[in-house]
């Protein structure tokens, strides 16, 4: 019997430009939004999945044809793509919106299965969630609009060699499970599946020729109009100081006081 | 917005950058002006070694001085009608240990024996507390964070701590000018946070943030991490409020940037450490907060490839560089053994490694304007082939990691073993000449195998530090402390700095550790002159004794 000829596999990581994970989150003025006028970068959950496409490469068993960066976000998020590629994906895709538009989770996958059968990818590795809005959705929607399999929530990924064999870990309460599938496949990542690496200067300026292909949303058929309208946006009720008692009796009595013993 | 990375990489937030408190840029003591040194070196043994004094441990400490007066009960009991709040363990208020956190430095290397923590809220509680204590000949340590490096902050013997925490009151803010007018015990960070919310920055920063008075950084004269942005306090810090030995208060507090008005008294205190007057109020220009913030990391091959990339980096970036930090391969080897030990190190930082590292930081108002210079920086260094490799932060949790690799240099030569610190200023062309000569002296005494080889009884001689000043750090990392070691490094290192004119202590001080030194780098016309300021200031000698200049 022949050996299997090593398929190609072409990865699309979907990159989302968020509110940096340090920042501090402020209500906007409006009530119904935050300030988005603060430091932007990748979301954290995109950045491992980046991350974990150009290990699959590197791994050498898995033959990778080319990992492509997405990002639907306004011009900005260029740069959210040029993090991605100088991290060593290798080509991006901008569908560019105005500033401030909310894209809902729908309008993404939406957009993702329109690129995607475009341009024939067999493999997802995305975000569990952007840490913006916490939706943690396009991944499932995703796989339900192609048809395909989904590995969610992924702490360890494994390819053999041509694709036919994917496994994925995935963690959940007690322990591990662990899921077979083929491609395609879109698999959402978890904050263990790896440690992502730093853009080294090298490749931040060979990232710099690399090639982003634009799109507008009409370009491609596609209709971003939200669904939902945002009512309030709070903030979080703020932490009661604590006292401090002079005995254990003390404590107890409070403790009573305040009806938890 | 969920915190999804708070158990791994992110918790490294929680730590701010510059919290940790083995920061070695603690207390700075800045020299504008390096006068040669008045002594041969062949001499200069003999000549500074106070006899019996051993610096390092602080355990063979000068005499107690029998002009002052011992703290009695009666005198407490006078203090206490005047001060707001004690602590003593003549009165039972407090117990012999509990008062351990006042009488001995955060390193443990300093004890003091003072059975008095005064605590005053006002100035005028300050001031009525001098006049007592110099009526009555009573010996008085002024005390801030109690984060110095050099004993600064702690009796020597019996002196009554005067502790500024209770003076922690932000007194006015001037949104227009950035003037900022506070009392001496606010918090450094508590200063600074308060400044951020208004747009402003505090013009210091160091590792000790969290515990440091801002009172304590201006006798002190602390420089840290800002300084080649904003310069030193000699520069920023506009008026002064001070309680003289006597208990005359002058208000200096003067909000004006220019005053031709007779001798500038303000700079005399800066940097003073306490001998000649507590300072009780700071007025302080703050500069703007920089809204955009990058950080990039360089592998380079040679010490002269780093000062190449710090000419490039000036010229390329201009008023929008804020540090410029370097570490050898050896401080460098010694951190990434200390992250894998916390199973910190996951992330592989650089293709190809070097023996010297180097941080830029940039800071600036336009996002967009910053990163178009810095790309034309890390262009030009890539194209000339200056440095080896680099990375460059890509978010705030990256830009932190970066930091980490600088700052935590200190608290990972500690935990590799005992460390013989060192904090010098030399001539930026000849900064790490004081470390590879002691890695030399140190080889010739048999004590040093190899270059961070870990083993033996020394098992590194690191360096690393502020480039922009000219301020290099150097730890030897020893097995434990021993009188071997340190006969060969001591005062080896300070020869060493005295010849290429240098200044034995860039940033940390002199408190205790380093006064018998100062004739490295002081000639003996400075010293009379500085003998004659205090005199004047404080003929009894009570504030801060035994220190400074002895």
């Amino acid at each position: 019997m022949r050996p299997t000829v090593p398929r190609l596999v072409n990865i699309l990581v979907p990159v989302k430009r968020s509110i940096d994970y340090a920042v501090k989150i402020r209500v906007a003025s409006d009530g119904k939004s935050v300030d988005t006028n603060v430091k932007h970068s990748m979301n954290p959950f995109d950045e491992i999945a980046v991350e974990e496409a150009i290990r699959l490469r590197e791994k050498k068993s898995t033959k990778v044809d080319n990992i492509t960066a997405i990002s639907i976000g306004p011009t900005k998020a260029v740069d959210t793509i040029r993090t991605a590629l100088a991290m060593g994906a290798d080509t991006g895709i901008h569908i560019i919106v105005p500033e401030n538009t909310v894209v809902e989770p729908i309008s993404v996958a939406n957009a993702l299965k329109k690129i995607i059968q475009d341009k024939k990818f067999d493999l997802v590795i995305m975000g569990k969630q952007a840490i913006d809005d916490d939706s943690g959705s396009t991944g499932g929607m995703l796989a339900g609009l192609l048809n395909w399999s989904q590995g969610s929530f992924a702490s360890k990924l494994d390819i053999n060699q041509d694709g036919s064999k994917i496994e994925v870990t995935r963690e959940i309460d007690g322990g591990l499970e662990k899921i077979e599938s083929k491609l395609p496949l879109i698999v959402t990542t978890d904050l263990r599946l790896n440690e992502p690496r730093y853009a080294s200067l090298p490749n931040i300026m060979k990232a710099k020729k690399k090639k982003i292909e634009t799109f507008k949303p009409e370009d491609l058929g596609l209709d971003f109009t939200p669904r939902f309208e945002t009512i309030s946006v709070s903030e979080p009720q703020k932490r009661q100081g604590g006292g401090k008692v002079e005995s254990v009796d003390e404590l107890v009595s409070k403790m009573k006081e305040a009806g938890v013993i | 917005m969920s915190a999804p990375r708070q158990i791994t990489r992110l918790a490294s937030r929680a730590i701010s950058r510059r919290a940790s408190p083995l920061g070695n840029g603690i207390i700075r003591n800045q020299r504008s002006s390096i006068l040669s040194p008045c002594q041969s070196s062949s001499s200069s043994s003999n000549q500074y070694q106070v006899k019996g004094l051993s610096v390092r441990y602080g355990s063979h400490l000068p005499e107690r001085s029998p002009n002052f007066v011992k703290p009695t009960e009666k005198h407490l009991n006078d203090l206490k009608k005047i001060v707001s709040s004690s602590l003593s363990s003549l009165d039972g208020t407090a117990t012999q240990e509990e008062l351990k956190s006042f009488n001995d430095d955060w390193m443990n290397k300093y004890h003091g024996n003072s059975k008095i923590v005064l605590k005053p809220k006002t100035t005028k509680e300050v001031s009525e507390i001098m006049k007592y204590c110099y009526q009555n000949d009573l010996a008085v340590v002024p005390q801030g964070g109690n984060t110095g490096l050099v004993g600064g902050s702690n009796p020597v013997h019996d002196e009554i701590i005067l502790n500024l925490s209770n003076m922690n009151k932000i007194r006015s803010f001037d949104q227009v000018s950035g003037c900022l007018v506070a009392d001496g015990g606010v918090v450094l960070e508590a200063a600074d946070h308060y400044l951020a919310e208004k747009g402003f920055i505090f013009p210091l920063d160091l590792g000790a943030k969290g515990s440091c008075h801002i009172g304590g950084n201006v006798a002190t004269n602390a420089g840290g991490l800002r300084l080649l942005r904003y310069g030193s306090l000699h520069g920023t810090v506009l008026g002064l409020e001070v309680v003289l030995p006597d208990g005359t208060i002058w208000n200096g507090l003067s909000k004006l940037r220019k005053d031709n008005t007779g001798f500038d008294i303000k700079q005399l205190f800066i940097g003073s450490e306490g001998t000649i007057g507590i300072i009780t109020a700071v007025s302080i220009m703050c500069p703007r907060r920089p809204s955009a913030m990058n950080v990039a990391v360089f592998s380079l091959e040679s010490y002269e490839a780093v000062q190449k990339v710090f000419a490039e980096a000036k010229g390329h970036l201009g008023e929008i560089l804020s540090a410029f930090e370097f570490f050898d391969k050896q401080s460098y080897a010694l951190v990434k053994h200390h992250q894998e030990e916390n199973g910190e190190a996951e992330r592989k930082v650089f293709e190809t490694e070097g023996d010297f590292y180097c941080l830029i930081e940039t800071g600036g108002s336009n996002a967009e304007h910053d990163e178009a210079k810095l790309t034309g920086l890390l262009e030009h260094l890539m194209e000339n082939e200056m440095v080896l490799d680099g990375v460059l932060a890509q978010d705030s949790t990256q830009f932190q990691a970066l930091w980490k690799l600088r700052e935590l240099v200190p608290e990972s030569a500690g935990k590799a073993g005992s460390v013989y610190k060192y904090d010098v200023s030399v001539p930026v062309a000849k900064m790490y000449e004081p470390v590879e000569q002691l890695r030399v002296k140190l080889r010739e005494g048999g004590v040093l195998e190899g270059d961070g080889k870990m083993e033996g009884p020394i098992k590194a001689v690191t360096g690393y530090g502020h480039i922009g000043d000219g301020n290099i750090h150097i730890n030897i990392v020893a097995t434990k402390y021993t009188d071997e070691i340190e006969k060969i490094i001591e005062p080896y290192v300070y020869e060493v700095v005295s010849k290429y004119d240098g200044s034995i202590s860039a940033e940390h001080g002199l408190g205790v550790m380093k006064a018998p030194y100062i004739g490295y780098s002081k000639n003996q016309t400075s010293i009379e002159l500085m003998k004659k300021v205090k005199q004047m200031f404080d003929p009894k000698g009570l504030l801060n004794p035994y220190k400074y200049i002895v």
